[in-house]
Parts: structure tokens; sequence; C-alpha cells
């Protein structure tokens, strides 16, 4: 591979009069797997629609797969935030898979064999199939989210943009999603880049870090940017980041880069994780 | 109960456009409707039906024309929804303004109305068995129009319903899609209200959907059980007037009860078939 499949080179992102990120210039090799960590507002989402194509940037370039990002472009898989079905939608995750294919295409919903095989495949390879015929809706938020990765996948893309795909799933749910993931970079050489607010869950698997706050951003490795000296720098305050076992901690004063209680990078999963050590009985 | 009535009547060609019309307007909105409910805009329907007595209101001043003043109207009521209702979480909002100054809009204009002001009242309640050749001609080809774009835009409009976010990163134009389709929902609300009446619509263009979707998740399969069981209130209800054709009860009622009954009957095969793999797995242990 002689390019990166993901290029941004001095680039920076104003939204609604706020200058997001500046100066940004960040390589994203095959089979590499990039977790996007910040505050709320710190424009993690917004980086993600630069490359989907849905926002431009302000100054700058990028490049996906070697061109300019585009809506609906097969470079690029897209695992949007975790959020429920409507539990009578009327769609079965196979429908959904597909739309992955063929849901831009105007016409009836009738899938060509081809892709009716593409859609087999990519269901039994986040080994959905058992509940694949089963409403949308009706299916847990771990099988909803397998159902997401496969129709992300079914374009074989270089690139896998993942937004928070963790949310809401217990820890036995989060580890799968994540191996399954990580399995397919390797495998495939997809470039991975992870939106997340939990570094804990990607942190053994993921190679770097981007660090977005304030319009400041930092890129490394775990061990090179989640120190308390590094993460200080960016939130202009201090910031203890402690290592624990093998999760990472990070305890910050300011109230204004931390929406919900607990939701720094490391705590935030312990409200609603009913496996946890420290949690309770369950 | 006699059922010669119903043979008897139907050789009146009054009774045979009741039939036709109730049969149009079943299949359209049968087949907008499990986008209605996927697109959570019941509000939506209801909203463009009871405007479309705005539309008659202003035709008969006009032009002495309710039924296309209905129509003309609708593709105004459609724009403006389209227009300050862009947003799903603004829509409800943006249909309830429209829908408050629009009411008042045509009374006013009905008190200028120097001819037979229950005309325009006649879409409220629905006026089926006063169809005449001409309306089942507009009809047809509305139905024709509203069968073909929904035809075009069926899988776009299914995953920009279901799945916003992603179809819009895949390449489908959502607003754009949306927009059509709030036109195909006014079009379609329209001509039912002429039928069922604007303060029934719904039975047609909602209960049916509502009802196949407790039977299957297939999307094509819900939107022919859809059509199916609009089919069945309408055509039914229209037959079951002529059955009883003495009491003074309005065809709309039976058709209510009719698609009503459906939905009940769906709730039921829904109860029955209710998720197997919960009881097999004991419940999900992530389910939010």
């Amino acid at each position: 591979m002689s390019t990166a499949p993901i290029q941004l080179r001095d680039a920076v992102l104003d939204v609604g009069g706020r200058r997001l990120w500046d100066g940004l210039d960040l390589d994203i090799a095959a089979g590499e797997f990039v977790a996007v960590l910040g505050p709320n507002g710190a424009g993690k989402t917004s980086l993600l629609k630069v490359l989907l194509g849905l926002l431009p940037l302000t100054s700058g370039e990028v490049l996906v797969a070697g061109e300019p990002p585009r809506r609906g472009s097969d470079v690029v898989g897209y695992v949007p935030q975790q959020k429920g079905f409507d539990a009578d939608l009327g769609a079965r995750g196979r429908d959904l898979v597909a739309f992955g294919a063929d849901g831009h295409r105007y016409g009836l919903p009738w899938s060509s064999k081809d892709v009716r095989r593409r859609v087999d495949a990519a269901i039994a390879a986040v080994g959905a199939s058992a509940y694949a015929d089963a409403p949308i809706g009706k299916l847990s938020g771990g099988e909803q989210q397998r159902l997401r990765i496969a129709q992300a996948l079914i374009s074989d893309p270089p690139v896998l943009l993942c937004d928070e795909p963790l949310l809401s799933l217990d820890l036995n749910h989060q580890r799968a999603v994540v191996e399954l993931i990580d399995r397919r970079r390797r495998v495939t050489d997809t470039a991975v880049v992870m939106v997340t607010h939990e570094i804990n869950p990607v942190l053994p698997l993921v190679d770097r870090v981007v660090y977005l706050v304030n319009g400041r951003w930092a890129v490394g490795t775990p061990d090179e940017v989640m120190t308390t000296e590094r993460l200080s720098e960016l939130y202009d305050t201090d910031i203890d980041v402690l290592r624990v076992r093998d999760r990472i901690i990070v305890v910050g004063a300011a109230d204004s880069f931390v929406s919900e209680p607990g939701a720094i990078a490391g705590l935030s999963h312990d409200d609603h994780d009913h496996h946890h050590p420290r949690g309770h009985a369950s | 109960m006699n059922f010669s009535n119903i043979s008897t009547t139907l050789s009146f060609p009054f009774a045979q456009h009741a039939l036709i019309a109730a049969t149009l307007i079943a299949i359209i909105s049968g087949l907008i409707g499990p986008f209605v409910a996927a697109r959570d805009m019941a509000f939506a329907v209801h909203g463009t039906a009871e405007l479309s007595f705005t539309g008659a209101a202003a035709g008969l001043l006009i032009a002495h024309d309710a039924v296309n003043g209905a129509l003309i109207g609708s593709l105004v009521v459609a724009t403006a929804i389209g227009v300050l209702g862009a947003r799903q979480s603004e829509r409800n909002t943006a249909i309830g303004v429209i829908l408050g100054f629009g009411l008042g809009l045509g009374f006013y204009l009905l008190s200028f109305y120097s001819g037979f002001g229950p005309e325009a009242l006649n879409i409220l309640v629905g006026s089926i068995v006063s169809v005449s050749t001409h309306q089942i001609v507009v009809l047809c080809a509305i139905a024709v129009v509203v069968i073909a774009v929904m035809a075009v835009l069926y899988r776009p409009l299914l995953f920009a319903s279901i799945d916003p976010e992603v179809a819009a990163a895949r390449g489908v134009r959502t607003r754009l899609v949306g927009l059509v389709f709030v036109y195909v929902l006014a079009i379609t609300v329209t001509e039912a209200a002429q039928i069922v009446g604007t303060l029934l619509v719904l039975s047609l263009a909602i209960t049916p959907a509502a009802a196949a979707r407790r039977f299957t998740a297939h999307p094509l399969l819900t939107s022919l059980l859809a059509i199916v069981f609009a089919l069945i209130a309408a055509d039914g209800g229209v037959l079951l007037s002529f059955l009883f054709i003495d009491s003074n009860v309005k065809i709309s009622v039976y058709i209510t009860f009719i698609s009503f009954a459906l939905y009940l009957i769906g709730l039921g095969v829904g109860a029955l078939k209710r998720d197997p793999r919960a009881r097999r797995n004991g419940g999900d242990p992530d389910r939010t």
C-alpha cells in the first residue's frame, strides 16, 4: 500500500462559528486501528462526517483511499452511534444489511442474487445468522450492532468508521464487537477509525489515539497520548491519568468537558455494566 | 339482513363508482401506510386530511369545485410541511401551526361562499356515494402516479426511514426522498378524505399498516398486507353499507370498524408469535 487510506493535511474545521480542530495532520495506514477520544463537542463525530463526505473541511486537505471523500462511496463503511430501533419497525436484520449494498438505489427492495449472496456472507461473518430474519427492533443492542457492522462491511471497504459503537452495550458485547472489528482489520487490512468516549474496551487493540480537545489535538500511541502531562496540556488544566491494572482512568476537575457524571474516558461504563468486578451483584 | 340488497344496489352506477373509488383509495392508502408508520407521520396524515377542508372551501369559493380545490390545497400543505418541518423533531409542531391557521382560513373562506356551505363540510365525513365518473378518472390517474412514484422511491425511502444517518452517508438524498413522500402522502390523504372523510382517513392510511406490522417484518410483505387490509376495510365497508342500506349508518363507520377489527386481530397474532428467541435465551442481558 503506497498511500495511506486516510490522509488529513493541515485540516481545519469550523462548525457554527467555532473552531473544532486546527492544523490536524493525520495519516492512517491500512489495517491500522485508531481511536478518536475527547470531550463531547470536541469534533469527534464531525471528523467522521468529514471522512464520510458529509461535511467539508474549512481548510486543508482530506483524502480517503486517495480521493476526496464523497457521500455514498463504497470505500467507506460506517457504523453510526448505537441507538435502538423501534420494536415494530417493518424491517428485518437482513434488510438492514442489504441496505449497505443497494439501499441507495431507486426501485423496490428486491436485491440481486449477488447482493443476497453477499448479505448472507456478511451476516455469517459477524455471527448473526441465527437472528438475521427477526424484526430488527426486537433484537438486543449487541445483536443490532453486529448487523450494523455487517452492513458497513458488505461493500468490502478499505476504511471502516465507527461512531460510539459500544454505547449501551454490556462488557461482554463490547468485547465481542471490538474483537469482531479487530479481526476484520487484521484479515482484510481495513483501516478502522472508532470514535469512543471510553478507551478501555479498545485499549489492548488500538494502535494509535487521536485526542481532540477545544480546538487542540494530540495523535500517538495510547502510551504517548494518555499521560498526565499530555492531557493536562491539551485540556489546559490539571488532569490526572491513572493506570490501574490494564485500565486507564482520566480524572479531571473541569466540568466543561464532562457532560454526564463520570463521562471521562474510562469511568462511564461502570454505570450500566453489571458484569464489572466492582459492579453490584446482578 | 338481506344479501340481495348488495347485488340490487350494485346495479346502480353510484354504487359501482363507490366501490371503484374505495378500491383505488385503499390501494394507495395501504401503500403509503407502512412508511407513515416507519416515519412516525400519523399527525401529518391527520393534519393534511383536515386541511383538505380548507382547500375544498377555497376551491368552492374560486371555482365552485371543492374536489380540485382540495387536491391543489394538499400540494400547498405538503410544501408548507416540507419547508417548515424539514427536521423530524420540528415536523409535528410545524403541522400543528399550519393546521390551526389552515382550519381558521377554511372557515373564513366558507363565510364568503354564498352557495351550499355544507359541500365543503362534506369532506369532513366523506361522500363516497356521490362520486362522479370524472372523479373516478381523476382518482385512477392519481393512483397510477402514486403507485409509480412509490415503486421508484420504495427502497431509498425505506432506508431513509429506518436508518437515516447511514442512508445519508450511503448517498441517499434523504431530504429529497422525504419531501417527495410528503407530497405523495398529501395527495393520497386528500383523495382518501373525500371518500372516508377527513376525520376517518387514519383508518385507511395508518390502521392497516399498523396491523400488517404485527404479522411480518418483511418490508414488501408488510406493504402487501397493508394494501390487502385496506382493501378489506374499504370495500368491505362499502358492501356492508349496501347490505344495511336502510339504516342511517355512514359508510365511513363500517370502514373504521373493519379496519380496527383487523388491527385487533393483528395485535392477537403479534402477541402469539412474540419473540421466540427471548424465551430460548431467557431474555437479553443488554436490552435497554
